[in-house]
């Protein structure tokens, strides 16, 4: 999970900005290598929204919950199949 | 005489010349070219044959030019060096002269990338004006480029192709000037539908003396429709057809609007021939080839000069 | 710089899908500039192919490597002794570089993790743009400093052609004609008189077409 200050409120002008383009290229070679680019997000939050990014970590959490563990620690446990990425084999 | 080409000999006899143009086919089925010859031949002093135009490969242009001669009608070849280097453009010249070809049309060609082929490798070895050049001291020196002695030396009258109305405009005059230095002999414009424009053009050439040092084909398109109009205007790089054009065929029925667009065609000519250092038209029927004796007819070009 | 792309993901794991031991190596000149091989992109490929390649119950050791240059033989001498231990090296570096890596070392197979590009300039963070074809023969002085070989895309040497329009290029409206860049320049400097000249037909044998080129300086042997 990744947390920026909201858009337009960055110390660092566009730095927020920069950072979601690179967390979707992670997002996307998550996905392309079978592990699954939903297992990265980026939320907006400012500072003082301490409520929000309270129900945002809770959101996360769960959604990482049900989709349970990652190929790579299913294969580590040695219970899991293996993923297939897209260029294997 | 430069090449005693048919063009050649009615255009220093001083007549008002006239060209059209055939696309070869897209297969190897002659009775095509055969059949549009028998279209052109009477209307014209010689025809272009287009050498895989807008990068569609089609039956070759020096193929092209031996049908036309057959059927009595005199080529006139399109040379392009996108897909040819130095080497295979001088023994093609060679080639072309030797079967009897004697107008020759040198060009950049369009980038591959509006053909069937965008992945194709272009050569570009030599540009367009160093084209004209290798063919002109080939023809009056009777030489390679390299120097060497050619055994007999390729007969042509030379030319080349100008767009008075493309980017930038500032240099348009001074590549015309630039085109007859490198050995243009005559050139063919770019279809003329914004006349205000070529008039402009002309003044400039006038003020170079140019048109005392080449025969200027004005290029002419017949509209088939509004939409046609419409079409070029968009897709077709460097092409300036004004609004007013537009608005005069489209004021037509759509039966009618063929129709009109060769009448147009016929006051454009009309009105080339009284612009001081036209030498002739270049009338580029596309796929239409069949309307050919009604416009150079119609424009008072008929019969066409027997010069001996 | 010369600049490169990335492979994609799924034919570098494709690559080196036969092996368990490699060695990554990163270069730290003009890849790194143009953020496609230097150490930073070293580790983020390093850690994709090592979760790919658990996820699929393959795991992969990579050692990861970043060397001054690959085109250099006194800084690839520094993967010597390492080479030996492993099954193959994945390079990011140019073409340049990895094929001297392979020169190098004739007994490990050289594997090229990025698409090497062009001799180009940084237009803006994250932008680059050709602008030189190594062609060997340089006339930029009498073309206002910007190269028709490269800039065209015919490679025209008495441009512009007919598909220039309000000073784009017929193949794509975003590429900026050369041509017309070279005319504005040259009208700016008051140099027209250098467009009106015929040029002679340019010499290739300079340019790849005389073969692979080298350059010998007798005083630096």
């Amino acid at each position: 999970m990744v947390v920026g200050c909201l858009q337009g409120d960055c110390h660092y002008i566009s730095g927020n900005i920069r950072a979601r383009a690179r967390v979707e290229r992670v997002l996307a070679i998550l996905g392309k290598i079978g592990i699954g680019g939903e297992r990265l997000r980026m939320f907006n939050l400012s500072a003082g929204e301490g409520g929000k990014f309270a129900a945002f970590a809770r959101e996360f959490v769960d959604s990482i919950r049900e989709q349970g563990p990652s190929p790579v620690n299913l294969v580590r446990a040695g219970s899991g199949q293996p993923a297939e990425a897209e260029g294997g084999r | 005489m430069k090449s005693a080409s048919n063009l050649e000999k009615v255009l220093a006899a001083g007549h008002f010349a006239v060209t059209a143009e055939c696309g070869p086919p897209r297969g190897a089925d002659p009775e095509i070219v055969r059949r549009k010859a028998a279209l052109v031949k009477g209307n014209v002093d010689a025809c272009n044959v287009t050498d895989n135009q807008t990068s569609v490969v089609r039956m070759s242009s020096l193929a092209g030019c031996m049908l036309l001669r057959e059927e009595g009608l005199e080529p006139l070849l399109q040379m392009v060096v996108r897909d040819r280097n130095r080497i295979a453009l001088q023994s093609d010249l060679l080639g072309a002269s030797a079967l009897g070809v004697r107008n020759l049309l040198c060009l950049s060609g369009d980038h591959q990338k509006f053909g069937d082929d965008p992945q194709a490798k272009n050569v570009f070895d030599i540009d367009s004006m160093q084209l004209l050049d290798l063919a002109r001291t080939m023809r009056d020196e009777g030489v390679f480029p390299s120097g060497r002695k050619l055994e007999g030396a390729p007969q042509f009258f030379i030319g080349a192709a100008v767009n008075p109305f493309a980017d930038p405009f500032a240099i348009r005059v001074p590549r015309l000037k630039l085109k007859i230095a490198a050995g243009a002999d005559f050139v063919q414009t770019q279809c003329i539908y914004n006349m205000e424009k070529f008039k402009k053009y002309m003044e400039l050439a006038w003020q170079e003396g140019l048109p005392e040092q080449v025969h200027i084909l004005a290029g002419v398109t017949p509209l088939k429709s509004v939409g046609m109009a419409k079409f070029m205007r968009r897709m077709v790089a460097g092409m300036d057809i004004p609004e007013a054009v537009v608005e005069r065929i489209g004021a037509e029925p759509k039966e009618k609007q063929a129709a009109k667009g060769i009448e147009m065609c016929i006051e454009l000519i009309e009105e080339l021939k009284e612009i001081k250092g036209i030498a002739g038209v270049h009338v580029m029927a596309i796929e239409w080839e069949e309307k050919l004796a009604e416009i150079v007819g119609g424009a008072g070009l008929l019969p066409r000069p027997v010069v001996e | 710089m010369i600049t490169g792309t990335e492979k994609p993901i799924e034919e570098i794991l494709a690559m080196v899908e036969p092996y368990q031991r490699l060695i990554l190596a990163g270069c730290h000149g003009c890849v790194t500039v143009c953020r496609v091989g230097g150490a930073k992109e070293v580790q983020v490929l390093a850690s994709t192919l090592r979760l790919a390649r658990e996820a699929a119950g393959r795991p992969l050791e990579i050692h990861e490597v970043s060397l001054e240059r690959q085109c250099d033989p006194e800084y690839v001498e520094k993967l010597r002794g390492l080479v030996g231990g492993y099954q193959a090296v994945l390079s990011i570096a140019c073409g340049a570089g990895i094929q001297f890596l392979a020169e190098k070392f004739p007994a490990t197979p050289l594997l090229p993790g990025i698409n090497t590009g062009f001799l180009g300039v940084t237009v803006r963070q994250g932008e680059w743009s050709e602008r030189c074809q190594g062609c060997g023969d340089c006339i930029l002085h009498l073309t206002g400093g910007i190269c028709p070989v490269t800039r065209c895309a015919k490679s025209l040497f008495h441009g512009p052609c007919g598909g220039s329009v309000r000073g784009s290029c017929e193949v794509d409206k975003e590429i900026p004609c050369g041509w017309q860049l070279i005319i504005d320049r040259l009208e700016a400097l008051g140099q027209m008189e250098n467009y009106g000249r015929l040029k002679p037909c340019k010499g290739w044998s300079s340019a790849r077409d005389g073969g692979p080129r080298r350059i010998i300086r007798e005083d630096m042997l």
